[in-house]
Parts: C-alpha cells; sequence; structure tokens
C-alpha cells in the first residue's frame, strides 16, 4: 500500500497496521518522512532527520516474518536533542556541543533499540532543556502547529510540536520542572513526567539531577503507558533509578467513581487566564460526570515552587554544566593563552545567554556567604512543599490543575522578560521538586489554542494516574491534530 | 540587587566572561532573580531538614566487578585535541 496518511496516527495504531499486515515497516517510515519533508519547514521541530537510519532500521524489520516480531518494532519515534543516540549527533540544542557524536546509547535508547522502535531523527529544544519555548535553542525556534506564530512550549518543544504535527505517532521529552506536560499542554499532545527514578537518566544530558526525568509525548494516554512500560526500569548504570513497581499496562478505566481530586486552588486564582480556567471548570465537571469527586485544597508552599526551583535548578546546573570546558567533547575556542583562557572563551562562545544566567545564578547560590541564605533555604522550602502534597495524598487520589496558566504565547513575547518565561511553569514546577508523576491531557480549547488538564499522583502511581487520565481523555475526546496548512482555522472538536 | 564586583567575582567563578554590553544588561537580570528567591531567605524554615533528593534512596551498591566499558580510542574521538590516545590542552597558567 502507498501513500498511507499518517495524520493524526497513534503509535498502537501504526503497531495493529504493522501487524495486520496493512502496511510495511518502510511504508510507515518512508510516509512519516515524507509528513517531515512536507511540514517541518513550517514547524521546525527537526534538528536532524534520520532518513538513512531510520529506512534500514524499517528495512530490517520488513525482512523479518511478522510472527517472530515484537510488539512495537517497526513503530517510528522522534527523540529530544537532550538524548544519546550512539552515532548520531546529539546537540542538547547548543552550539557547545555541536559535532558531538556520542559513543553510547542513553539507557532508553537501548531499550528502544531492542524493543525495534525506528528513530525518525532528534527534535529540537531549549539549550540544555533550559526554558519553556524552545527559543533558547541555539539553532532554530520551534513553531506551535495550532498556531504558526506562537511558541510549542519548552524545553521539549520540538517533541510536542512533531506530534501535534504527525511528523511522528509519539516522541520522547525530558522534564526537570514541566518541559514535558508544559509543551504537550501548549501543543495539544499528551506528556507524561514519570516519578523519579522510574526512569534511567542514563545517557540524558545533564541538567538538574535531582529532577530531571525522562518521558512520553503521545497522541493518546494509551501510547502514554506503552511507552512508559518501554523505557521504565531500574538501571544499575542510574543509581538513583528504581523502575516502576508494575508497569501501566494498557489503561482501560471507563468511570472515575470512587476516586476523589483535589483541585489546586493556588493554581486557578488570578495567575491563570479566563480562558484556561474556563475548560479547566468544564473539565472538572467531566470529572464529575465520570462519577469522581473533586473539592478544591489548598497546597500554601507551592507558591514558593518558582523561587525555590530557580534556585536549586540553577546550583545543580552550575555544577553540572562545568564538564562543558572543551577538553573531552564539543567545540573549543582556539588559539589560548593557557588553560583558564580556553575555559573561559570556551564556555562564553559555546553557552547561550539563558544558560550562562542559570549557571551565574546556581553559581552565585552555592558561593561562600550566600549558601545557607540560598541553596539550603531552597531545599528546606522543598522540604515543605513534599509536606504539603503528602497531606494532600492522605485526603486525594490525584490532585488536579491547568497544566500551564496560559496557552501558548506569541514568538519573542516573553525573551525580554527571564522571569515572565519563568513563571510559565508555576504549575509544573512543584511536581519535579516532590518527584511526583504528572501527566498532560488536552481538555480543549481556548480561542483556537490547546489547554491542558494536569493531573498529579503519589509516587509510582502510574498506573492508576494513566487510567484515571484516559478515562477523562475518552469523555473529552480532544482533537490532537493540529490542522496545519489550513492557516487560522477553528480546531475541529471544542472541549465537551 | 547584585553588584557589578559580585557579579564579575561569579563570572569568574563559572569560567565565564562578559563584555561590557552583556554586563550591562545581566546585572539588573541577575538583580530581578535574586530579588525574586530572595522571598525564600525570609521565611522561617528552622524546624524543617533540607531534601536534596526526594525518593529515599539510602547506599545503593553493587558488586564491584570489571564490566567492559568505552575503549580508549571510542572514548577520546570526540576530543578537539587528541594524541596519542591523551586530551591535549594549553598550557596551564
Amino acid at each position: 500500500m502507498a501513500g498511507i496518511d499518517v495524520t493524526s496516527l497513534t503509535a498502537h495504531r501504526c503497531r495493529d497496521l504493522l501487524a495486520g499486515g496493512e502496511v510495511s515497516a518502510t511504508e510507515l517510515t518512508r510516509a512519516y518522512l515524507d509528513r517531515i519533508a512536507a511540514v517541518d519547514d513550517s514547524v521546525q521541530a527537526y534538528l536532524a532527520v534520520n532518513e538513512e537510519g531510520a529506512l534500514s532500521a524499517a528495512a530490517a524489520v520488513d525482512a523479518k516474518p511478522r510472527s517472530k516480531r515484537l510488539p512495537w518494532e517497526g513503530v517510528p519515534i522522534g527523540l529530544k536533542d537532550v538524548l544519546c543516540v550512539k552515532g548520531m549527533e546529539t546537540t542538547c540544542g547548543s552550539r557547545i556541543l555541536k559535532g558531538y557524536i556520542p559513543p553510547y546509547d542513553a539507557t532508553v535508547i537501548s531499550k528502544l533499540r531492542a524493543a525495534g522502535l525506528v528513530f525518525l531523527g532528534k527534535l529540537n529544544m531549549d539549550e540544555f532543556a533550559m526554558g519553556s519555548s524552545t527559543e533558547n535553542s541555539a539553532f532554530q525556534t520551534t513553531r506551535n502547529p495550532w498556531d504558526l506564530g506562537r511558541v510549542p512550549g519548552g524545553s521539549s518543544g520540538g517533541s510536542a510540536a512533531c506530534v501535534a504535527a504527525s511528523e511522528g505517532p509519539w516522541a520522547l521529552g525530558s522534564d526537570t520542572g514541566g518541559s514535558i506536560r508544559q509543551p504537550a499542554s501548549l501543543c495539544g499532545v499528551v506528556g507524561l513526567k514519570p516519578t523519579y527514578g522510574a526512569v534511567s537518566r542514563y545517557g540524558l544530558i545533564a541538567f538538574a539531577s535531582s529532577l530531571d526525568q525522562i518521558g512520553p509525548l503521545t497522541r493518546d494516554v494509551k501510547d502514554a503507558a506503552a511507552l512508559l512500560d518501554l523505557i521504565a526500569g531500574r538501571d544499575p548504570r542510574d543509581s538513583t533509578s528504581t523502575g516502576l513497581p508494575e508497569p501501566a499496562g494498557v489503561p482501560n478505566r471507563e468511570s472515575l467513581a470512587g476516586l476523589r481530586f483535589g483541585v489546586i486552588r493556588e493554581y486557578i486564582g488570578a495567575a491563570c487566564e479566563p480562558g484556561v480556567r474556563a475548560v479547566f471548570d468544564s473539565a472538572v465537571e467531566t470529572i464529575g460526570a465520570l462519577g469522581g469527586v473533586c473539592d478544591e485544597v489548598s497546597l500554601p508552599s507551592v507558591e514558593r515552587g518558582v523561587a525555590a526551583y530557580y534556585l536549586i535548578a540553577p546550583s545543580e546546573a552550575s555544577s553540572n554544566l562545568a564538564r562543558f570546558d572543551g577538553v573531552r567533547y564539543g567545540s573549543r575556542h582556539t588559539p589560548s593563552s593557557d588553560l583558564y583562557d580556553m575555559y573561559v572563551r570556551t564556555r562564553s562562545e559555546g553557552f547561550g545567554a539563558e544558560v550562562k544566567r542559570r549557571i551565574m545564578i546556581g553559581t552565585y547560590a552555592l558561593s561562600a556567604g550566600y549558601y545557607d541564605a540560598y541553596y539550603a533555604q531552597a531545599q528546606r522550602t522543598r522540604t515543605l512543599i513534599i509536606q504539603d502534597f503528602a497531606a494532600a495524598f492522605g485526603r486525594f487520589d490525584f490532585l488536579i490543575s491547568p497544566t500551564s496558566p496560559t496557552v501558548a504565547f506569541k514568538i519573542g513575547e516573553r525573551m525580554a522578560d527571564p522571569l515572565a518565561m519563568y513563571l510559565s511553569d508555576l504549575c509544573t514546577i512543584p511536581v519535579n521538586l516532590a518527584a511526583l508523576p504528572g501527566i498532560s491531557i488536552p481538555a480543549g480549547f481556548a480561542a483556537g489554542l490547546p489547554v491542558g488538564l494536569q493531573i498529579i499522583g503519589p509516587h509510582f502511581s502510574e498506573p492508576g494516574m494513566l487510567d484515571a487520565a484516559h478515562a477523562i481523555e475518552q469523555r473529552l475526546r480532544v482533537e490532537t491534530s493540529a490542522p496545519l496548512g489550513a492557516a487560522s482555522e477553528a480546531p475541529a472538536v471544542e472541549a465537551a | 540587587m547584585i553588584s557589578r564586583q559580585e557579579v564579575e567575582h561569579v563570572a569568574r567563578l563559572a569560567r565565564l566572561h562578559f563584555d561590557e554590553e552583556e554586563l550591562a544588561r545581566l546585572q539588573p537580570e541577575l538583580g530581578r532573580i535574586i530579588d525574586y528567591v530572595r522571598q525564600l531567605a525570609e521565611l522561617d524554615l528552622s524546624g524543617l531538614e533540607p531534601t536534596s533528593h526526594a525518593v529515599p534512596l539510602k547506599n545503593v551498591l553493587r558488586a564491584d566487578e570489571p564490566v567492559p566499558g568505552l575503549t580508549q580510542e571510542e572514548a577520546t574521538a570526540n576530543g578537539p585535541d587528541v594524541e596519542r590516545g591523551q586530551f591535549v590542552v594549553p598550557r596551564i597558567g
């Protein structure tokens, strides 16, 4: 069969088409490569397309009899450029890593290779995953497929835009303070940040090691559960990894009867745009209609989350990014008068403005005389946030909020004001600080732009959280395929 | 607020250099961010332990057995200046 239409395809539909022999892996991969060729000039989700590698991986799948294949073998996927893939340039969106060819695979990549997935290419991101719009990429700004004048969110903006524009059925991203959920929300797709430790961070270029997690961006909750199960697991190469106590499985819940949902009061107030609030309120009604019980809950400490995060994450980053010194990998400034001069010139030329800003904040916060006032105080605030969540989970099964207080903003709008950009992650940051799992699912549209619903669960509650998310998703039935090329048209389906 | 001298000091610690124009922009930007995060310094959190890792894990050990790793050639393949399996750097100070 030729010319398969990949728009709106989920990964599980791809799997079914392959299993039924309705399409070959090569035809499917070719169809995605054609889609990328057709739309990526406007979306700019991909930093590099792995055309040759993808087609040869697909051909290898086709050479195997169908009965001998693994379930997801031959299904294509896009990868955020923060993940090391052996032999494939990995830049982390930074000039300092331009030309870096990892000599090893990240553990999640080894797992996907073993499962037979086809790698379509590397996806754009904010440099070193620092940002909420992909505007901090050293190479290009990805566009929101719902409105090419707006940002896709970030830092996994390339991954979210890739899925929304059907340039891949699903993608991997990483989330340190909202970097999977916020772009998923802004692009109208599903984004899951697993419990800290569920997924190995080996081969994920480190930003803030106590917060970073790899996770799926998908078209539906079923795919998020499937991709989580493909990548989760304890890994001897990441001693902070624990895996999941039980797999997420296939979400199939239809009713929310018996489940209590806490609406986080601090996230539905003044910071929340009216359009976002309206979509969120209708999602709360939907949860009620499905038999779930919603009640407001206050977590006062989450209002300190952004401040704590902007000390903890930059502090960890300033240490993690010390390795980019022009010695072992990446670019180097030449000539230099001595070693110190080489370090300074290499780093000053190689890093972009936001990365330098965060290194400066982190170095300042950790420097003599300031440590107790800033870093230690942020760590105590983190304890307070953990305690507030623990208390809330005594009363509720899950907590909910809008994922982002606003819809996708215009390109350039927040670049002049770093603090305004940081506040994009208001609702997502405390989830990382408390190491909890969180998911954003499409909840509807405000003025034609996607709005996400965030569901937060206790540690390792992914199976139940995905089940609940699936039930809500099936009732809301929000369109997830951006009407690319049909400029400024209203989306096909409004929120229920 | 953060003074010009402090910005320059922190830049040296971080192995970064900023020219005049960058400093003129950076100093007030950092000042605004630091003023924002300073809200935490005012909280009384004296009874709370600091959290550095939010999932309880202790003493994760593995058997101390040699396993194959990267070869010297693979490990140095990305180096900007490599000679006989070693990373070459400019003279130190």
